[in-house]
């Protein structure tokens, strides 16, 4: 590290638990990030000015004026931009020093797994279930962590899901065979503070099982009600019929 | 036997409560007590349960002085 990034990451480096070999530790580090909408915009921004060394966007959407209520990735002067570029651009105006890869398309079954055997965490700020269920067939088959976060209306959850480590439960585990699609953030509504708040929580829990250290969110599920103010955590097993994780583990 | 079910965000407008207890005698499945405090409705597969801060399925059964919550799906971002 050169003299202006250890200014640059001095609050944190000042951690005891972080320190230079953590920081050097996330620079060295790739997370590979699918959606920057809601989630995506507080996950990209705080894993970009925290100094991981690599991120990988990938989306597909066009900035819309109704998106700008959330996703302060974006700004006025960005409408119908293609939200990749956007955020290109403004992460690397948030920190030039970290290499930033983007990808315009959707992700789906038939996205290249290359990509995932070159990132340590994929973190899911996708918006629907379909793109859920894909992503975590896929890091399940790769054995690369997950975390998950979602929100909507004025709920949000977040999980780990640790793929590389044996018996770990997946998001298929949580949502068993749910292929009926549910509600929408463009149907049914979101508030903006509620999903900078999850994805603020998946950015810490990426730093945290980047660096291997604290207590993550593995095993668990995180809720909040922001309207009742109320938190809720429960553990989460491996669920011993999914279709999905159960045969790759025990090979 | 007495146990306590609690709604958790959206569904308690759509249950129209926040928390209940029940009683019963034999012993009942998960599904079963959905069933109950919703006069009957099909509980839908996409709701997560946890039994006692345990996520547990739709047939998981529960005992006395359990506590049952149920939780809508979240999937936008
Ligand atoms: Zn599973």
């Amino acid at each position: 590290m050169n003299d202006s990034q250890l200014l640059r990451y001095s609050r944190q480096i000042l951690l005891p638990q972080i320190d230079v070999s953590g920081q050097q530790q996330l620079l060295n580090s790739k997370v590979l990030i699918i959606g920057v909408g809601g989630l995506g915009s507080p996950v990209s921004m705080y894993l970009a000015t925290s100094g991981i060394g690599h991120l990988v966007l990938v989306d597909f959407d066009q900035v819309d004026l109704s998106n700008l209520q959330r996703q302060i990735l974006y700004d006025t002067t960005q409408i119908g931009q293609e939200k990749i570029v956007a955020a290109k651009h403004k992460l690397q105006l948030l920190n030039p020093e970290i290499q930033i890869t983007a990808i315009n398309q959707q992700f789906d079954k038939k996205f290249a797994d290359d990509l995932f055997n070159q990132v340590d965490v994929v973190v899911d700020c996708s918006d629907n279930f379909a793109t859920r269920f894909a992503l975590n067939a896929t890091c399940v088959r790769l054995g690369v962590p997950l975390i998950s976060g979602a929100a909507l209306r004025w709920e949000g959850q977040v999980s780990v899901f640790l793929l590389n480590q044996a018996n770990s439960p997946c998001y298929n585990c949580l949502y068993n065979d749910c292929e009926q699609e549910t509600e929408t953030c463009n149907e049914v509504g979101i508030l903006a503070p509620l999903v900078g708040i999850i994805g603020s929580i998946q950015a810490l829990e990426v730093i945290k099982v980047l660096l291997n250290m604290g207590q993550s969110l593995a095993g668990k599920l995180l809720r909040f009600d922001a309207y009742n103010n109320k938190w809720h955590q429960a553990s989460l097993k491996q669920d011993p019929t999914c279709p999905v994780c159960n045969n790759t583990k025990s090979v | 036997m007495t146990i306590t079910v609690k709604f958790f965000a959206s569904l308690r407008e759509q249950v129209g409560k926040t928390e209940t207890q029940i009683e019963f005698s034999d012993s009942l499945t998960v599904n079963k007590i959905w069933q109950q405090v919703t006069a009957n409705k099909v509980l839908p597969k996409h709701i997560l349960v946890a039994v006692n801060q345990e996520y547990a399925s739709q047939d998981t059964t529960v005992k006395e002085g359990d506590e049952v919550a149920f939780f809508p799906p979240v999937t936008g971002g």
